[in-house]
């Protein structure tokens, strides 16, 4: 596999450790997709600060997410980090961005980017299904490989395919106020917002620390990325 | 666009080394676990599963290294089952760079332990491992009916491999991996009625497994198995097919996959 990277210039990544799940899969797929960047997984706010650029990652769920990184002090340092340098917020760290989550009977969020966290309902099912297969309720969790469809031009979407297949695992998912920030969109019994860009932020829905080749592609990107982006330009 | 169906090849792993167990008994060494989830990633594997069959206590740290060294370069999901009996089992792996860890005798010895692991870790790490045996309906005019082994199929239970699936996925189980201990080892195909009646009577994925000895087996399994996954171990292991033939047979067949 050869990835396409332009940066050799040391870039230092804090990965944000708040103890929501174990982030060796993250620290070592920025690793493989950038060999110069410096990886720290971290709770230090000063070494988030420092830091070049900030991934917010997770598992679990959004009230544990929350509730640790009030107790750890750091929801100012991940406020910061996300109104001033390149961020990547994956999975839970995508859905923690929102205005609300409909999880565990319902939870704040960090208010970054205006919008909903849903639940994927039971009734789910697939609208593209034919014949006995149209029967079948879809899973929850969403698990697997899914279709992402960019929905705009983006640097983190460089050297990756129209359509190109993520790994996710998630039963809730964002639902922005406007349309606007939405990325990257996919198809679960109807079409799911999995990828979301605001000025220097962007956030993914799936891992693309497991999501192989693409995945280690978008991590390079991340760390190629100045942070620009204006929303205008995109046609 | 639609979610893929998956294709997930089993590594049994004794004392570090990868080997395949023929009805858990004649057990044929075939390698480095490394560069087998190496060429499994590479032909395309969607996850990888790996089932620690290490009897000794001292060897079973083993598992451990193998699961750090395959995470440390290969980034899709893992899972890891054999031997998972405790909060710190679980954690441990997890830590290791394992995404999911497959629960099967100490769920049964322990139902809460589910719960307790879910709650912990979240259901999406918490593969629930059922490994049941047809034990009426199959050479009766009985209803068909199933029963759950452990400790590698000589313990039977008494539980009723549906009626545990619903429980266990109450408890907090975020995936299923059936396997059918009459057909494991065997190359007849699935147990597609087991894995069909489950897949129906629970919200999450389902992972077929046991017995899988051609391509139209891993077909059969999503498309009359209701199968979310399809779990193989031995038809890749021997490169009897590649993970690559696999996904395209299935892909011929009308079933979503990721080529």
């Amino acid at each position: 596999m050869t990835l396409s990277t332009h940066s050799t210039l040391s870039s230092t990544v804090a990965v944000i450790d708040y103890g929501m799940g174990n982030l060796h899969s993250v620290a070592k797929a920025l690793e493989h997709a950038n060999a110069h960047a410096k990886i720290l997984l971290t709770s230090d706010k000063q070494q988030i600060a420092n830091a070049d650029r900030v991934i917010l990652p997770g598992v679990g769920s959004i009230r544990d997410c929350i509730g640790e990184m009030e107790r750890l002090d750091l929801v100012d340092s991940i406020k910061q980090a996300a109104a001033t340098k390149p961020f990547l917020g994956i999975c839970i760290g995508m859905q923690a961005l929102m205005t609300h989550s409909a999880e565990n009977e319902g939870v704040n969020c960090l208010d970054i980017i205006p919008g909903e966290v849903e639940r994927f309902s039971d009734q789910l099912s697939d609208p593209l299904a034919r014949g006995a297969a149209a029967d079948h309720h879809l899973k929850i969790p969403h698990m697997g490989w899914n279709q992402v469809n960019q929905q705009i031009k983006h640097p983190l979407w460089q050297n990756i395919t129209q359509n190109q297949r993520f790994y996710f695992v998630h039963s809730y998912f964002v639902v922005p106020q406007s349309p606007e920030p939405i990325a990257g969109s996919t198809i679960y019994g109807h079409p799911v917002c999995v990828a979301l860009a605001q000025e220097n932020i962007f956030a993914t829905q799936f891992h693309p620390e497991k999501s192989s080749d693409a995945g280690l592609q978008l991590f390079a990107n991340f760390i190629d990325w100045d942070g620009t982006y204006n929303a205008s330009t995109n046609c | 666009m639609a979610l893929a169906k998956r294709i997930i090849p089993c590594l049994d792993v004794d004392k570090g080394r990868v080997v395949k167990g023929v009805q858990f008994v004649d057990i044929r060494d075939a390698g480095d676990p490394v560069e087998v989830a190496r060429r499994y990633n590479s032909e395309g594997a969607d996850e990888l599963t790996f089932l620690d069959i290490t009897a000794t206590h001292e060897g079973r740290d083993t598992i451990v290294y193998v699961v750090e060294q395959v995470a440390g370069e290969i980034f899709i999901p893992l899972t890891v089952g054999g031997g998972i009996r405790t909060i710190n089992d679980v954690r441990m792996m997890l830590n290791a760079g394992a995404d999911k860890v497959a629960i099967n005798s100490a769920a049964v010895a322990n139902p809460e332990f589910v719960r307790e692991a879910a709650e912990k870790f979240g259901n999406q790490c918490i593969v629930l491992a059922i490994d049941a045996k047809q034990v009426a309906g199959k050479t009766d005019d009985l209803p068909p009916r199933w029963e759950i082994f452990t400790h590698g199929g000589r313990k039977a239970t008494g539980i009723d491999p549906i009626e545990w699936s619903k429980k266990m996925v109450s408890y907090g189980a975020g995936e299923l991996l059936v396997t059918s201990m009459d057909n494991d080892g065997v190359k007849n195909g699935f147990d597609l009625l087991l894995t069909r009646t489950i897949s129906d009577s629970v919200a999450v994925p389902v992972i077929a497994s046991g017995g899988v000895g051609n391509l139209d087996h891993l077909a059969e399994g999503v498309i009359e198995g209701h199968a979310d996954a399809v779990l193989a171990a031995s038809i890749f292991h021997f490169a009897e097919y590649s993970i690559a033939e696999a996904k395209r047979h299935m892909a011929s067949k009308g079933i979503e996959m990721r080529l």
